[in-house]
């Protein structure tokens, strides 16, 4: 067994070159240790002794670097997002894509995130459409239009998942560029390029291509699976968007949901415009009418257009009888977290919290877990800056997160004066 | 409450928590008084907890001014009701609730408001202290008792915290949280109906608020697990209008900016959210749409 470990080890930074060789000697019991690498979840601690790694404040400050990363970049006082968005999502599915060193195969592992992508992206982007291409033989296929159901969209890539032949970074861009071009000014345009091959093969120049992408103001971000590309970064940079390469499963998730959030908005990118739209209002769950999408007679929900009275069954959609695009209230302010950010929590300082004239709370604010004593260690409290009530490490990821909303300060009517709450 | 052996915490083992309307603003006008409406509510919550005896109680009491925990059943030093006459919740509530009552009271004196501007209830601070209470449940392990939340509440809806209420609906909906409400004012809460609905909570108006007690027993007091087999009020019909941002009016149409969402009665020349300046509207727009409708033959 030491032998198998110690070469596993030693050949790791050239993992790709003699995976075989290496994967040959050792046998399936000792792999799955060597491929969990279980030993990184352990660490010792002052005796000696084998500790499972301390992992919240781990978390926290990664959590800290990436919110601090949001903040600097929202720098302007008023806050501009493209968030109607039109994304394409191409994923390569030529040869490369079936290599293994992502497990089962990077195929399987594009896929599972893709669809979690697709979740997420229409969770935080209510308005916006998304189609799958996917690149096979050096052909562009087109898997599915644009459209806001992600339920559709999953079971077409879920069922198309094969690979064969070569990659072509052109045929995928003509085809995207084909639809994207019509689509309204006040959208923005961008295409996501899962990219596995270390080639781009094909039928004419392809900086031709580029150019005419960036003169129809698509934003191109590319996520490489295997290595750097040369011409996937010249792409990235003509068009504005972002390039970066996946080291591992986790990495790669983390990139593509970077792309979830509605991107800065770009002026010359979309025109601003005001879209008129209807909100109808639910009917109750006993009442009858016949909708206008599938023509049946329906007991219960349903909406009505509130220009014509027309029934229709689901939102968001279009009015078949007189064209009003019709929303849900709630759907649109699914988005308005990004408008109306909370600020980042400041760490309380450990003077602050050894000075014993300080009278400071002893529990969360948020979830009333008490606070440990403070010793040494780590603060393991944060305070908001705007209405100073103390929070745990938990409640502070969580309120940034997912609630967007600081309990603190929405407890207190006028917080925003500076009040101290706690005398 | 001491941890309970793994065994008990079967489907129907609840966590409730309760947000309590106490703005003084709502109870001057109501018909129901404030004493007879808590003793109500306590006997509720005895039942809840005399239901399962590993069911947790957690109130908040929604104020006009503040929002504050007022009680937890499990960190009670003596559960249930067997210390003599008055259980141990009825006693430790009622004390903590007057102490928060004052404080809110003081809160609106220190401020000098006007009147008019606090008729609501601070609702999205209760909501985001609950969720952030139940978040904290989640941590603790897979066995938990499931969480909801029941929000009883008569002011009215306060526009001003449309986008925290909304923030706070969804974060809930994510953790699937259902949010209950029972709405004992004189109109229909937008706000609650909302949050209701998109939770899959159950959103009722009491009749007779006298019954105060029946309503909350026969259509609150079940748990997750048993509601797939009852017949729970159906919804009639949940009000998803907007309100726009330039004049916090309700409205069944209207317009939106293409880069914040943000909703208007009427046309104007600039995003007052987001300072976009705007082209011109409507004509482009249809003929773009009906382009991309094309497509698809082509
Ligand atoms: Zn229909
Ligand atoms: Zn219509
Ligand atoms: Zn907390
Ligand atoms: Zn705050
Ligand atoms: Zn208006
Ligand atoms: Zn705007």
């Amino acid at each position: 067994m030491n032998n198998g470990n110690g070469r596993r080890l030693n050949g790791e930074t050239e993992e790709d070159d003699d995976d075989e060789g290496s994967e040959g000697d050792l046998d399936a019991w000792e792999r799955t240790y060597a491929d969990e690498r279980s030993w990184e979840s352990l660490q010792e601690d002052e005796s000696g002794l084998l500790r499972p790694v301390d992992n919240t404040t781990l978390y926290h400050a990664q959590y800290r670097r990436r919110i601090r990363s949001l903040s600097s970049q929202a720098t302007t006082a008023r806050i501009q997002k493209g968030l109607i968005r039109y994304l394409y999502i191409v994923v390569d599915l030529s040869r490369a894509a079936a290599e293994m060193d992502y497990r089962p195969s990077r195929m399987a592992v594009v896929a599972k995130h893709v669809e979690a992508f697709i979740r997420e992206f229409f969770d935080q982007n209510p308005l916006s459409q998304l189609g799958l291409v996917t690149i096979k033989d050096g052909i562009a296929h087109c898997l599915t239009d644009l459209g806001g159901s992600p339920e559709s969209h999953v079971k077409a890539l879920m069922g198309k998942l094969e690979c064969s032949g070569e990659s072509s970074l052109q045929n995928a861009l003509d085809l995207v560029h084909g639809y994207l071009n019509q689509i309204p000014s006040y959208g923005h345009r961008e295409v996501l390029i899962l990219y596995s091959a270390l080639s781009t093969c094909d039928p004419g120049d392809i900086l031709e291509t580029i150019q005419k992408c960036k003169k129809s103001k698509m934003r191109c971000s590319v996520i490489g699976i295997s290595a750097e590309i040369f011409i996937c970064k010249h792409l990235c940079q003509e068009t504005g968007g972002s390039y970066s390469v996946a080291m591992d499963e986790s990495h790669f998730k983390e990139l593509i949901l970077e792309h979830a959030p509605p991107p800065p908005a770009i002026a010359e990118f979309a025109i601003a415009n005001l879209i008129k739209m209807g909100f109808p209002q639910r009917a109750a769950e006993s009442s009858i009418a016949i909708c206008s999408c599938h023509k049946e007679a329906k007991v219960g929900g349903g909406y009505t257009c509130p220009r014509c009275k027309a029934r229709v069954c689901e939102l968001p959609t279009e009015c078949r009888i007189c064209g009003l695009t019709l929303i849900s209230s709630p759907h649109l302010a699914r988005s308005y977290h990004h408008l109306f950010p909370i600020v980042p929590f400041d760490e309380v300082s450990p003077s602050v919290l050894n000075d014993p004239h300080n009278r400071l709370p002893r529990s969360c604010f948020g979830c009333q877990q008490s606070f440990p004593n403070p010793g040494n260690k780590p603060s393991l409290r944060v305070a908001c800056p705007k209405c100073k009530q103390h929070f745990c490490l938990d409640c502070d990821i969580y309120i940034h997160e997912s609630l967007h909303n600081c309990p603190g300060c929405e407890s207190f009517r006028h917080s925003k004066s500076p009040i101290a709450t706690e005398e | 409450m001491p941890s309970a052996p793994t065994k008990l915490y079967a489907d129907d083992v609840s966590l409730l928590v309760v947000l309590l309307d106490t703005n003084p603003f709502f109870w001057s006008t109501s018909s129901l008084p404030f004493s007879k409406f808590l003793s109500h509510v306590l006997s509720f919550l005895n039942s809840i907890l005399l239901l399962n005896q590993i069911n947790q109680i957690v109130v908040i009491a929604t104020g006009c001014n503040s929002c504050d925990y007022i009680y937890d059943s499990s960190l009670s030093t003596n559960p249930g009701i067997e210390n003599g006459k008055l259980p141990a919740l009825c006693s430790e509530l009622l004390k903590k609730l007057e102490d928060f009552v004052t404080r809110d009271e003081q809160l609106n004196k220190q401020h000098s408001l006007p009147p008019t501007t606090t008729s609501s209830s601070l609702l999205s601070g209760s909501l985001s202290m609950a969720l952030c209470y139940i978040q904290r449940v989640f941590r603790s392990g897979p066995l938990r008792p499931h969480p909801r939340i029941l929000c009883v509440q008569g002011s009215s809806d306060g526009p001003e915290q449309y986008v925290a209420i909304m923030n706070s609906i969804f974060s809930a909906q994510r953790s699937m949280v259902p949010i209950d409400s029972c709405y004992i004012g004189s109109n229909n809460s937008a706000f609650l109906q909302q949050a209701s609905y998109i939770t899959g909570g159950v959103y009722q108006k009491p009749q007779q608020l006298d019954g105060l007690f029946q309503y909350l027993s026969t259509v609150f007091a079940t748990d997750l697990h048993s509601r797939a087999f009852l017949q729970l009020p159906k919804s009639v019909g949940v009000d998803f209008r907007a309100s726009c941002f330039c004049h916090k009016k309700t409205i069944d149409m209207g317009y939106i900016c293409s880069v914040c969402l943000s909703i208007f009665c009427k046309h104007h020349k600039k995003c007052s959210t987001c300072g976009s300046v705007f082209g011109q509207a409507q004509s482009d727009v249809a003929s773009a749409s009906n382009l991309k409708r094309k497509t698809p033959e082509t």
